[in-house]
Formats: structure tokens, C-alpha cells, sequence
């Protein structure tokens, strides 16, 4: 093994070694190419100073996604396109930041022409709202951002083939099989098929899992661990794949939340609206589905969305393949039922059925790419007007991920109405015992807890009452 | 001379670096690149918020890589990295005692900051843990303070309470801010022949670093140079809090001999700087049915952390801001310099002013609400006198005249383009039909007073060049965090000698080119340093006018004639503040040259259900005088709006009850993001000229504006007392605390 990690760096080929497989790509263009237009503000993938574009080959044509380079290892770019601000000349969202004065200190200026460029590129015609979304990872505290959201409408009006495609180059660095590249130690693996995962899980029980890195890169960058060895899932092509099955919706291990984006919406809008809060587009871009759940966290906003839809997990490893509900996966703080050398092959969402009522919520000090201090999913089953049966789900709550037995139980067989909602909303209180801490007391979670099932009551029962304060008015 | 090129004065020009912002050029200091052999240093923090330092064992530190390891007794010269001499107390390294979770103890520097941080974790600490003091409230209990507590008053503040119809009396949280500049803090220091040191940092006040490191290193001011062409954002935070990175760095340059770079993270930078005080106020306070105030007490309990640092000076200023735009008449001011266990807190835009302003608007607001009033009709009663009109109501607290309000004007001005009153009537029948989401408004001025209030570091210096080709380099005192200052600078060295903007060029700072210059803060950059550039200009005109003698050659020629008959084409300038004049000690006097002035008006919406809430709209309508760049002015006001409202909502500093900090990253501290700013945001620029004789007659604009966010802030109180009349609302307004006040 110990193959040199291939890419392109603007415009040009690198063949890369004598680096940890750990050194992120920031730390990689600032140290090794002395770029500096991409810089750190955060190192943990918050503030957007650090962003990039990446270019990656789908299907024989160019894909270009702003990410954050600060969370970002190294080997991740093997056969893609790196794009840094120096790449980029003069283009019309630089020219329009200019204009509209949306620089002033200018430390957070390349990291949002980085993501206005993408958007750019990938929108055709950029709305504001898009707009919004392709900032909202990017920190400014100079400007007040109208500066900015102006140049972005200037240069949304401007018709520019953004970045190049250079589908040739990058189709000469395809790889058919495993990657493998090591430094000082440390080994790193980029498997391309279900089996060479399974089988290099197998031989490395004990390897850290990476998906889009924006937990484990973490782990790197604010806890200073070292990682002796590294798999990476995101070139498992058939852990990339949505599918739409008789078992459901099939959202492979690997998928980003990005890709994910269009067909969670679709599947439900509670969904779309809870997926544009969960993260910036650097870091969706970056984050999959499957990593969300397998990290354990009790504050992902993946999971009770997906518990109260009656998720299944597919694990995976080489001597077996299981599936079981996604709650019974979260077992305790940190514990996970995932044997070692295992991974997320794939999550099942079954279908809705129509008589269900879904609504999923997001509480958190600030609308955008902030950690949730509650997660709420309600998904209510109607038979006529009475409950037939409800699943929670809850984040934020407990030490997991969890249902609200108590409060399903307490629901299930009661008229949907005002007077079983403001019944049952103590049940929370044998549910759960959240914890005081920076993003809220445990006081206020419950309370706000209690109060969204009494949001969610609204909402699918009042038509006519206005909720939500989020986009209010546009 | 001929004067042909179009005055650059007044248009809205560019920042000076915009080109290079956007396509990565510009230049930080840690993009700067390292000498040969550079190392990189790392600093050991205290866990403890107090503990006695029982043993410091650094043998374990001694792995491939490092080559120093300097504690508190490797200094040769003093252990002090205070930025005001008469109020010592921060030590480069904690010696016997640690006074915070985070205080610096030892440092490493080594081949890489890897193996500095994996070294310095294994030296050996030995603490005692002692008991801390966590609040303000304990501090004043146990006379726990940085500073003695001090007392602003006029007239007789009890009788006037005395004889009011109403008073009304409580007690008002102001949560703390980080600041939170994008860039964090960072130094790189090479050492030069002699012992001299040469030092890049990203710092508000350089000719502070100097100081500092020569007094911590045993050498003269003049044996140090400090270089800083731009920050990536200060917001006050790199005014004194620069220093103690700056000397690490220095002290491991002496001690190794060769560059040492120490660039924090941003966890440490959170972790270890000082930030915007928060206070807990009381008050009380007496008044008519209209709501005029008839007496008035507040009490100001700071949080100044662990050393005074600027703390007194900031303390004064919250004082200084006690009245905001109105006439208090019989007013005490009693403010308490609390010591706490808690980081050392420092300048943050506006330095103590958004507190002591934040409390009389929500003083006012209460006094509105027990009268059932409009809150802009009291606001109105108790205005001072209009400018031109002095009467009885233009004496503030600190017996200062305030001879330049024209609060009047703006009130009446924005009332009508922000269509206050069809608003607030909308608000209401909103409100009314809605059940779940509630609607708020308010109004609030600002007042804000110009100057350093310790009268000395009113002063500036600049110095201009011309070369021979008839380019020109100015130098000045003040340094760029992304406020335009060189922008505007350039501007006025341009104008002054009446050539095209593209031939004047400004350079890096440098303590080298103009010495014993004041912090770029108190948004005095451009008033102070503007003036100092166009007096050196004005000395060069007047020796070229000389010279010309109405021969009017073109100023290329004329510059290369001048040299010809060796004419001096260099220049310094220098510039101190007129009429002011401060007695701290009686607390009377004019501490400011002028005030700048502003209001705005916001609506806000509340989720009645979590507390969430969103900015509707802002109406603002501001005094920068006569604009030198508007563009800059309108992106200061815009820019300290957004960030005045996220200390006033979403950002919240958070410690556990050991007084450990656990909000240190973008990922727990929330800053505003582009979807928290106003939907409709109208922003204009009040048109008038100082009075004064300031540069262009234009007015400072750095931190007043921040203070316009207090609309918002009280827009949200007044959706959640909709709910709950008697509902109390602390700030920060987070949804928490929102959800509080609609529900008691």
C-alpha cells in the first residue's frame, strides 16, 4: 500500500504524499501551497472562512459543491478538483462584493465568494432564498450581510459560466479499486464497493469510519486526537445511491444530506423545512445521513424525524447483514448497537400512510446551522379523529435519541383534540429528564417540548392560526 | 499648484483593500510568511477559575521538536502585561495563583504547534483550588473590586424620587458579548540584532504591544518595532488583548533566538480574551403622569473578571451613558468595578456605552408601561434641549452641556419615514387576532459621546511622504480592522493636495514611522488620524505652494521641480482634540468633543409557543455629519445594528458553576447569520454637519450605531409583554429568556 493522494488543484495535478492522512485540506493549502486566501476561523467547520469548492465526476459531468476545508481531510480529494478563491480571476460575485461594498475587514470575504460561486454555479438563477442557504454557513461580523445579499442579487443578474469542467482529467484519475495511502503510521482507505468496505472493516475493527468528516474531523481539529487508521465511505458507490423501493425510501450510508435534501423534502415538507435548518450547504454537502445516525449523538437532528417515521437501520459487516428499528440502535450515551467492523448500509423509511400526521421541529438560539437545544418528530396516526397510534421522537431530550412512550401511550385511542393535547402533555414529564446546559435549562426544553405538541396539534388542526416565526411575512 | 483631480470627499468609494479581500490577496498576519526556522508556540491555560499554584514541573515537556518552555520566572524584565499602568494586574503568566479558567501559565514553542501543544500538556501543575467568585453580586458583597466604586450625580436624585407622583423600582440583567472578529489572535515575533525585536500582531494599539513587550523583555520602547497592516475585525478586542500574545511570542524569540509565530485557536482565543461586560443594574426611579423623570437612581454592577484591564475606563463609560439621549435632572449614578474569577473583561464598540444606554431605555420602556403610554411619548418628554435651543434640560449627570442634540429632528424625521404610528396600530390589531405569534415595536435614540474620556490619548500622529514621481505614502497612527479608516484617510491626504486618489497609498502601521499613537478605538480613527494626515499635508502644500509662487505647474512636475531645489517632500502631522477637559475626581467636566447621534425604529415577531423570534423590519436614520464616504459610514451603522442585535438576542455567554467557559466556538456562541438580519432593513444618513470643527465636519461612526439595536431588544420586550404584562425580559433576549417573559 501507500499509493500518493491525486487531484487537481485548480488548475493543476498533485500527486500528494509525506503528509499525515489526518491534514486537513486547509491546513494543506495554507502550509504546504502557501494559498492563504482560504482561511481559519473556526477549525470546526462554523464560520465558513475556510470554504472551497470541490469538484467531483457524477455520472460523467462535473459537480461543484462548496465545502468547509477546515473539517476536511487530505486523502478525501483523491480523483477530485480542489477550487480555491486564487482560481477564480475576477468573476461577477467578486466584482459585485466590490461594488456593493460587502467586504470590510475582509477575513470572512473569500469564504463567502467561495459559496456565492457555487451557489452561482449550480443555480442557474438563484433565488433569495438560495441565496440564503448558501451563506448561511458563511459568518460575517463586520457587515451586516446586506452588503453581501446585495452582491449576490448583482451578481445572480450576471450570466457566467462559473468554473470550468475538465471532465477529462479528472476521468484519468478514477480509481477502480481501494485506495490506500499511509504516512508515519497512519493508514487511510477510500474502498469503492460494499465488499472492499466490508472486507477492510473486517481486517481494521477498530478504524475510525469517515463519512463527510464534520464529527470526526472534529475530533482531529478541536480534540487533537490522532487517528491511526481511517476508512472512508464516501466513495463506496453503492452506499451513494436513494433509492425508491416497496420497503420504502432507501437512503444509502454514505449519502449526504445534500443529495438527500430532494427526496426527504419530497417525502415529507416538515422535512424540507427542518433539513434547510439543520446545517449550512458547506457542511450538508459534507454530512451524510448514515453518519448523523451512526455518531450516536443525542443532539443530531437526523434521528427522531426518522424514529418517529419508523426508520430502519441496514448494518452491515463482513460476516452479516441486519436490519432493526433506528431506535433500538441508539442504546445508551456513546453506545451504539453496532459490533465492530460494522457499518450503515443503508436507512429504510417506509412509506406514509395518509392517515398519519407528521410534523418535525427545530429549537435552537439561532435559525441557521445551529445545534438543536430540542428536536421534536410527532407522527400521528388518525382513525377518524381518534389516535390510533403516535410515535415520538425527541432530541435534545436524554442522553439518545428517544421515543416518548409515556406520551404515545398516553395519546394513543384519545380524540385529537385541544383537551387530550394539554392532557398528555405532562406524559413528557416521565419521558424524560433533559439537562441543564449552554444551549438551554432543562426547564425550558421540557416546557418547549410540551409546547410543540401542542404546535404540532395546531398546525395539523388549524389551518388558519399563523405558527412559525422563521420566514414570517416573505 | 493646479488643482484638477475631483474631490474624493464624500463619495462612496471602495475600502481600500476590497479588490484584494475578494480574490484572497490581502494579507493577515498569519498569512504572512515565516522566516526560516520559525517556531510555533503554544500557551498552558489554568483549568481552575482560582486555585494556588503549588508546583510547576516542565521536564515532561521535553520531547522532540521543542525548543523553550517559559514560565512567569523566564521573564527578565516584568511580569505585567497591563494596558494601563496606575491599575497592574495581568500577569504574561500566572505565577503563584490563577485568577481564571484559562489563564495562560507556561508556553512552548516548537518545529510545529502540534508537538508545542502535545508538550506543553505534559508539564506537571500542581493547584490548590480556592474558592472563586463567580457574580457580581458576591463581589459587591465582599468588596471584591478592580477599582473603587464611583458615583456620577446632579442635583438630588432621592428628593426628586421623593416628590414624583409615580416610582417605579427593579432590578435589569445585560448579558456579556464575545467579539468574535473572524480572525483570531495572532503574533509573529522575529528577533534582530542587539536583542531588538521586530513583532507582526494583530492589534488595535501597536504602540502598546511595543511597550509592552520591551517592559516584559527589560528593553527600551525603542528597541521594538510593531508592524500591523490589517486585522481580520477588532470590535475593541484586539485593543488591549493583543499584548499578552504578543510578549509570549517575544519572551520565546529571546529565549530560542529565533522567530516565534503564536496564532491561538479559536477555542483558546474565546477562552482567553476578554469581552464585552455584563452587568446586573438596579434602579429606581420617580416620575410624573407624562412620564417626565423627576429623580433618578441606577446602580451599575460590572463585571470586570479577574483584573482591571480597561475596566475602570469602560465602567465610566457605561456611567457616561447612563442618560442616553435624556435629561435626568436629579440623577446618582453608582457603578461597582466587581472582581470576579471570571476572564478579564475588555473594550468591546461602544466600550460600557450600549449597557449604560441599554438600562434608561428599559427604564423608559417600564415608565411608558406603568402609564400606559406610548413609550416614544415619554421618550419625547424627556429629550434635552434641542441644539440652538438650550434651555433648563441640557446639563447631563456628569455636568457636562449638551450644546449639539438633534434628537428632536431625528425623532421626527423617522417617525414619519418609518410611518411609526399606522405601525404601531398594526402591531396592536396584529396582536389581537393572533394567537400563537405576537408582533412588537420600539423607538429608541442614541447618544453617543466622542472622545477618549481620559483626556491624554486624544492625540494622533501621521506621517505623509512624497516621492519624486509625485505618489505619496501616508502613515498614521490608526490602524485598519476593516472600518475604512485608510480608506477615508486617503481621501483626505488626496483632497488636500488635490490629486487623484489612486496616488496616495497608505502602509502598514508601524510604531517605526509614528510613535506613541492611542488605540484605533472610541471610533476615533478617522477624527483624530485624519486631521494628524491633513495637517502633514497641509505643512507639504504649503512649502509646494511656496514654491509654485502661481506658476500653477501640474503636480507631477511641480513635485519633481520642488526636489530639484531641494524642498522637503516629508512631513509629520499632529493632532489633539480641542475643548475638552475632564475632572475625574470631582466626576464634572466636558469629557466629550462632541455627540453622535441616532434612532431607529424595529419590529420584531415572537413565537409565544418556544420564544423564538425574528427581526421584522429596521428603520434607521443616523448623524455621521457631513459623510466622508458613505458607503463606509452606511456599512458601520449596518454592521453594528446586526451586531448590536446579536448581543442583544442569540449570543449568550455561558459558564458552568465551576466558572468554566463552555460557550468557546461559532458552534455554542451564536453570532447573527444572514437570515437573523432585518427582512426590510432601511438604513439612512441624517443630513447634517458637525458643528465642530472635525474633520470635514464629519462625525465618528464606529460605535454608535451598535447602540441602535437597543429598538430591537425592546420591540421584542414589548411582543412579550403583549402576552404578559408583567413579564421581565434580561438580556440577551434568547428564546429561552423570550419564552420566560410571555410566560412568567
Amino acid at each position: 500500500m501507500g499509493d500518493t493522494i491525486k487531484f487537481m488543484l485548480n488548475d493543476q495535478m498533485r500527486a500528494v504524499s509525506g503528509l499525515s492522512p489526518t491534514t486537513t485540506i486547509l491546513q494543506y493549502l495554507r502550509l504546504q501551497e502557501r494559498l492563504t486566501g482560504t482561511k481559519e476561523g473556526c477549525a470546526e467547520g462554523d464560520c465558513g472562512a475556510c470554504t472551497v469548492i470541490i469538484g467531483e465526476l457524477e455520472n460523467g459531468k462535473m459537480e461543484y459543491e462548496a465545502i468547509n476545508a477546515c473539517i476536511v481531510f487530505l486523502p478525501t480529494l483523491d480523483g477530485r478538483r480542489l477550487i480555491t478563491v486564487e482560481n477564480l480571476g475576477m468573476n461577477a460575485v467578486q466584482k459585485a462584493m466590490v461594488e456593493c461594498h460587502g467586504s470590510q475587514c475582509g477575513f470572512c470575504t473569500p469564504g463567502f465568494v467561495m459559496s456565492l460561486t457555487a451557489c452561482m454555479h449550480n443555480h442557474g438563477n438563484a433565488n433569495d432564498e438560495n441565496i440564503q442557504d448558501a451563506i448561511s454557513g458563511n459568518l460575517c461580523r463586520c457587515t451586516g450581510y446586506r452588503p453581501i445579499l446585495d452582491a449576490a442579487r448583482r451578481a445572480n443578474t450576471e450570466k457566467e459560466r462559473y468554473l470550468k469542467t475538465d471532465v477529462a482529467t479528472l476521468e484519468g484519475l478514477r480509481r477502480e479499486t481501494m485506495f490506500s495511502y499511509e504516512h508515519a503510521g497512519q493508514k487511510f482507505f477510500s474502498p469503492r464497493t460494499v465488499e472492499e468496505l466490508a472486507d477492510v472493516t473486517a481486517q481494521y475493527p477498530d478504524a475510525t469510519l469517515l463519512g463527510g468528516g464534520t464529527d470526526v474531523g472534529l475530533w482531529v481539529t478541536k480534540k487533537h486526537r490522532t487517528l491511526e487508521t481511517v476508512i472512508y465511505t464516501g466513495n463506496v458507490a453503492a452506499l451513494r445511491e436513494i433509492k425508491q423501493t416497496d420497503a420504502g425510501l432507501e437512503i444509502g450510508g454514505a449519502v449526504s444530506y445534500a443529495h438527500a435534501f430532494e427526496s426527504l423534502a419530497a417525502y415529507d415538507p416538515s422535512m424540507g423545512v427542518l433539513l434547510r435548518r439543520f446545517a449550512s450547504v458547506q457542511i450538508r454537502n459534507l454530512g451524510t445521513v448514515g453518519g448523523n445516525i451512526a455518531n450516536g449523538s443525542p443532539i443530531g437532528d437526523g434521528p427522531p424525524p426518522l424514529i418517529a417515521l419508523g426508520a430502519k437501520l441496514v448494518l452491515r459487516s463482513k460476516s452479516c447483514t441486519r436490519q432493526l428499528p433506528l431506535e433500538d440502535f441508539f442504546i445508551a450515551y456513546g453506545k451504539q448497537a453496532c459490533e465492530k467492523g460494522g457499518f450503515v448500509e443503508k436507512i429504510i423509511i417506509p412509506p406514509k400512510a395518509k392517515n398519519v400526521l407528521f410534523k418535525v421541529y427545530k429549537i435552537s438560539k439561532r435559525f441557521d446551522q445551529d445545534i438543536s437545544a430540542v428536536c421534536a418528530a410527532f407522527a400521528i396516526e388518525l382513525d377518524d379523529d381518534k389516535v390510533a397510534s403516535a410515535r415520538i421522537a425527541f432530541g435534545g431530550m436524554a442522553g439518545t435519541p428517544k421515543r416518548a412512550a409515556h406520551t404515545e401511550k398516553a395519546l394513543t385511542g384519545k380524540p385529537w383534540n385541544e383537551e387530550t393535547v394539554r392532557n398528555v402533555m405532562s406524559a413528557l414529564e416521565n419521558d424524560y429528564q433533559p439537562m441543564t446546559d449552554m444551549r438551554a435549562t432543562a426547564g425550558y426544553r421540557m416546557q418547549v417540548a410540551q409546547n410543540l405538541l401542542i404546535r404540532c396539534f395546531i398546525e395539523t388542526t388549524q389551518p388558519e392560526t399563523e405558527t412559525g416565526v422563521y420566514g414570517y411575512g416573505s | 499648484m493646479s488643482i484638477t483631480a475631483k474631490k474624493s470627499m464624500g463619495s462612496p468609494l471602495p475600502h481600500d483593500s476590497a479588490e484584494m479581500h475578494v480574490s484572497g490577496g490581502a494579507t493577515y498576519t498569519d498569512d504572512i510568511r515565516e522566516p526560516a526556522g520559525c517556531l510555533q508556540a503554544y500557551i498552558l491555560q489554568s483549568p481552575h477559575a482560582h486555585a494556588k499554584i503549588k508546583k510547576i514541573d516542565v521536564s515532561g515537556c521535553c520531547i522532540a521538536g521543542v525548543h523553550a518552555v517559559v514560565t512567569a520566572k523566564d521573564i527578565p524584565g516584568e511580569n505585567e502585561v497591563a494596558p494601563v499602568p496606575i491599575y497592574p494586574g495581568d500577569p504574561l503568566f500566572a505565577k503563584d495563583e490563577v485568577m481564571f479558567a484559562g489563564q495562560s501559565v507556561l508556553a512552548v514553542a516548537a518545529d510545529t504547534i502540534e508537538i508545542a501543544r502535545t508538550a506543553a500538556h505534559k508539564a506537571v501543575v500542581e493547584y490548590e483550588v480556592l474558592p472563586a467568585i463567580l457574580d457580581v453580586q458576591t463581589a459587591v458583597k465582599e468588596k471584591s473590586f478592580v477599582g473603587d466604586p464611583y458615583v456620577m450625580r446632579i442635583g438630588d436624585a432621592a428628593a426628586g424620587i421623593e416628590k414624583s407622583a409615580h416610582v417605579l423600582e427593579g432590578a435589569f440583567d445585560i448579558g456579556g458579548q464575545e467579539h468574535f472578529y473572524l480572525e483570531g489572535q495572532v503574533a509573529l515575533v522575529t528577533p534582530l540584532e542587539n536583542g531588538e525585536m521586530h513583532c507582526y500582531s494583530s492589534t488595535q494599539h501597536p504602540t502598546e504591544v511595543q511597550h509592552l513587550i520591551a517592559k516584559v523583555l527589560g528593553l527600551a520602547d525603542h528597541a521594538v518595532t510593531v508592524d500591523m497592516r490589517r486585522m481580520g475585525g477588532g470590535f475593541g478586542g484586539k485593543e488591549s488583548q493583543a499584548s499578552l500574545f504578543a510578549c509570549a511570542a517575544a519572551l520565546l524569540a529571546r529565549k530560542t533566538g529565533r522567530p516565534v509565530k503564536l496564532r491561538v485557536d479559536r477555542d483558546d482565543d474565546m477562552i482567553m480574551t476578554g469581552k464585552r461586560h455584563d452587568l446586573h443594574c438596579t434602579y429606581k426611579v420617580g416620575f410624573d403622569d407624562n412620564g417626565l423623570i423627576g429623580g433618578i437612581e441606577m446602580t451599575h454592577m460590572v463585571n470586570c473578571g479577574y483584573s482591571a484591564d480597561l475596566s475602570n475606563a469602560v465602567a465610566d463609560r457605561a456611567m457616561f451613558h447612563a442618560d442616553n439621549a435624556y435629561f435626568l435632572g436629579n440623577a446618582k449614578v453608582t457603578s461597582y468595578r466587581c472582581k470576579t474569577n471570571k476572564v478579564s473583561n475588555t473594550a468591546f464598540r461602544g466600550f460600557g456605552g450600549p449597557q449604560g444606554l441599554l438600562l434608561i431605555e428599559y427604564i423608559v420602556d417600564e415608565i411608558a408601561r406603568k402609564l400606559g403610554k406610548d413609550p416614544l411619548d415619554v421618550r419625547k418628554a424627556n429629550l434635552y434641549d434641542p441644539k440652538g435651543k438650550l434651555g433648563k434640560r441640557c446639563i447631563t449627570h456628569y455636568h457636562m452641556t449638551v450644546e449639539d442634540s438633534i434628537t428632536h429632528e431625528l425623532f421626527a424625521q423617522l417617525e414619519k419615514s418609518g410611518d411609526y404610528a399606522k405601525r404601531v396600530q398594526e402591531v396592536r390589531n396584529f396582536n389581537a387576532r393572533s394567537k400563537i405569534l405576537k408582533k412588537g415595536i420600539a423607538f429608541t435614540p442614541v447618544k453617543f459621546g466622542i472622545s477618549f474620556t481620559l483626556t491624554m490619548l486624544n492625540q494622533a500622529g501621521a506621517l505623509v511622504h512624497v516621492y519624486k514621481d509625485g505618489s505619496v505614502q501616508v502613515n498614521h497612527g490608526g490602524t485598519e480592522m476593516g472600518q475604512g479608516l485608510h480608506t477615508k484617510v486617503c481621501q483626505i491626504v488626496a483632497d488636500t493636495f488635490g490629486i487623484p486618489l489612486d496616488l496616495v497609498k497608505i502602509t502598514a502601521t508601524s510604531t517605526g514611522k509614528v510613535p506613541n499613537t492611542s488605540a484605533t478605538a472610541a471610533s476615533s480613527g478617522a477624527d483624530m488620524n485624519g486631521k494628524a494626515a491633513q495637517a502633514a499635508a497641509l505643512i507639504i502644500k504649503g512649502r509646494l505652494e511656496k514654491f509654485d509662487a502661481g506658476r500653477n505647474l501640474p503636480w507631477k512636475e511641480l513635485v519633481m521641480a520642488a526636489y530639484g531645489e531641494r524642498i522637503s517632500l516629508s512631513s509629520t502631522g499632529f493632532y489633539k482634540t480641542p475643548k475638552i477637559d475632564w475632572d475625574r475626581p470631582a466626576a464634572k467636566g466636558r469629557p466629550f468633543y462632541y455627540f453622535a447621534y441616532g434612532a431607529a425604529i424595529a419590529e420584531v415577531i415572537i413565537d409565544t409557543l418556544t420564544g423564538e423570534s425574528n427581526i421584522l423590519r429596521a428603520d434607521i436614520l443616523h448623524d455621521v455629519g457631513r459623510s466622508i464616504n458613505p458607503a463606509v459610514d452606511i456599512g458601520q451603522i449596518e454592521g453594528g445594528f446586526v451586531q448590536g442585535a446579536g448581543w442583544l438576542t442569540s449570543e449568550e455567554l455561558w459558564w458552568d458553576d465551576k466558572g468554566v467557559i463552555k460557550t468557546h466556538a461559532p458552534s455554542t456562541y451564536k453570532i447573527p447569520t444572514g437570515r437573523d438580519i432585518p427582512k426590510d432593513f432601511r438604513v439612512a444618513l441624517y443630513d447634517g454637519i458637525n458643528q465642530e470643527d472635525t474633520i470635514y465636519n464629519s462625525k465618528a461612526v464606529g460605535e454608535p450605531p451598535l447602540m441602535l439595536a437597543t429598538a430591537a431588544f425592546l420591540a421584542l420586550k414589548d411582543a412579550a409583554l403583549s402576552v404578559n404584562p408583567n413579564g421581565h425580559l434580561d438580556a440577551p433576549a434568547t428564546p429561552e429568556r423570550i419564552l420566560k417573559a410571555v410566560t412568567g
